[in-house]
Formats: structure tokens, C-alpha cells, sequence
């Protein structure tokens, strides 16, 4: 834990980011900048997983081994999704969520 | 010390997140992403947890935002700016978030959280044998799950980015190249 600092501080400001996530995925119309946006969730999730861990119950571990999985998760669908966009750049010559309308069949 | 650490981290992190999701240019907003995930970074050290802020830098700072930069690069102008968004859309998305957030907010500040006060840092040893640990409250299942995962994605983006076989010219089926 930190010094001087409760819980609620570091809940507040993981919550702050979270929202500004949120903010950002309904609002951006480009498909990297969507993907950022969920990168900035997870990462406000993945605080919380460590925080929760270290505050309420320092003698387990799975808040702090859970939140190596979802850093692998994130690692695992920011790599595949970009592999999807650069395809779709192939296909249509655009990135923009509302030229995204056609499926493969 | 370390509370003022912790408040300039947090001011940071939050200017940058808001500049990551309103800034024009795409670049720029990789860049601020950047420095949010390396504040989260420097959350996990400050909370001795060297580990997870150590692998955030790796798997971040190394890569997943130069995988971020290369799709850029390959997709847009590098001065390339973005459609604005309609002041509506963001109108109601701001309000909407705005709402999350209070609503969140208020059930984690009034909620009374139990703090333990014994202080102790997390260990790489034993997350290490608690990762690799078959008995019980072991994690060796999910860990292989994930390195499944991990392979399956690593053939799925070779596959997908590729799209059509190299060498293939328009119109030409892989069956016919072959004979």
C-alpha cells in the first residue's frame, strides 16, 4: 500500500479512467482510436485487481496474478484486432467505423 | 513523499487520458496513451509491486504501442487529422460517462472498505510458484490456458494480416497457381 494514501484515492482515479475509456469509445469513429479506448479500460480494471489485492487482502494473490492475465489478454486482442484493421484496410480503404458495414459472406 | 508522487501520477494520468481520446491527430493520441500506461506504471511501483510494473512497461512501452505506431503508420498520413465528431454525439456521450462515473463514485465512497494495515510487499517468488502451483488455489490451469491462447492468437494474426497467399496475382485462384 501506499502511504498516505486510502483506498478510495486510488479507486477514484482508476474509476476517472475507466470513464474517460468509456467516453472515448463512444465517441471516436476511428477504429485504432476505439481500440485505444479499450486499452484504457483494462488498464483502470487491472488497478483495481492490484489495489483490491494489496488494501483488503495482502496475504493472497489473486488480484495481483489475475491482473498479469489481463495484461496478456489486452497484449493478445490489441494484436489480433490491428491484424483485422490492416486486413480491413485491404478491403475497403478506410478505417472509419461507419465504412465497416460489409462481412466476409 | 510518496503521497505527492502519487498526486502528481494521478494528474497526469488523467490530463493524458483525457488528451488521448479528444486529441486530432492520430499519432499524438498514441503517444499520450504512452504516458498513461507508464503512470499506471508507476502506481504498481509505488505500491511495491516491482513485478506487474515492470511487465506494463515491457509489454506496453515495448509493445503494444509500437504495434499501435506501425498500424498507424501503414494505414494513415502521418499528419493525418480525424473527422471531428459531432458536438452531439459527444454531448451525450459525455453526459452518459459523466453519469457512470458519479453513480460509480458514490458507491465506492460510501461503501466502508476494511483496510488491513499490516504492510506487505508482493513477491516475484511466490507469484512464480503460485503461478506454476498444481495444488490447491494453484494457477497452473489458466496459466497454460493462456499460453494456448497466446499461440492461437501469435497463427490468427499471421493468418488474418495476410490476408490472400503472397505471390498471387488478382483473379487467380491458389489452386491453379500450384499446377
Amino acid at each position: 500500500m501506499i502511504e498516505g494514501i486510502s483506498i478510495y484515492e486510488i479507486l477514484s482515479l482508476s474509476s476517472v479512467l475507466f470513464f474517460i475509456g468509456i467516453y472515448g469509445f463512444f465517441t471516436r469513429e476511428n477504429l485504432i482510436m476505439v481500440l485505444m479506448s479499450i486499452e484504457l479500460i483494462l488498464n483502470a480494471a487491472a488497478i483495481n485487481f492490484v489495489i483490491i489485492n494489496t488494501y483488503l487482502y495482502p496475504d493472497f494473490l489473486q488480484g495481483a496474478i489475475f491482473s498479469i492475465f489481463i495484461i496478456a489478454l489486452a497484449a493478445a486482442e490489441t494484436a489480433l484486432a490491428i491484424a483485422i484493421i490492416i486486413n480491413l484496410y485491404k478491403l475497403v480503404s478506410s478505417v472509419e467505423v461507419k465504412d465497416t458495414e460489409i462481412m466476409k459472406y | 513523499m510518496e503521497r505527492i508522487l502519487f498526486y502528481i501520477l494521478a494528474v497526469l494520468m488523467i490530463v493524458f487520458a483525457i488528451a488521448t481520446v479528444s486529441s486530432r491527430k492520430v499519432l499524438r493520441a498514441v503517444m499520450f496513451l504512452l504516458f498513461v500506461l507508464m503512470g499506471i506504471s508507476g502506481i504498481y511501483f509505488l505500491i511495491d509491486y516491482s513485478f506487474l510494473g515492470a511487465i506494463q512497461i515491457v509489454v506496453y512501452g515495448g509493445g503494444v504501442v509500437v504495434l499501435f505506431i506501425f498500424s498507424v503508420l501503414l494505414i494513415h498520413h502521418i499528419e493525418l487529422e480525424l473527422e471531428v465528431t459531432p458536438l452531439k454525439k459527444k454531448i451525450s456521450a459525455g453526459i452518459l460517462s459523466a453519469i457512470g462515473l458519479g453513480i460509480t463514485l458514490w458507491a465506492i465512497l460510501t461503501y466502508p472498505f476494511k483496510t488491513v494495515n499490516t504492510y506487505q510487499s508482493i513477491e516475484v517468488e511466490d507469484i512464480g510458484r503460485k503461478l506454476l502451483s498444481y495444488e490447491d488455489g494453484g494457477y497452473i490451469l489458466p496459466f497454460e490456458v493462456i499460453s494456448v491462447l497466446l499461440l492461437a492468437v501469435m497463427i490468427g494474426a499471421i493468418v488474418i494480416a495476410k490476408g490472400k497467399q503472397l505471390g498471387l496475382k488478382e483473379g487467380e485462384d491458389g489452386i491453379e497457381n500450384r499446377e
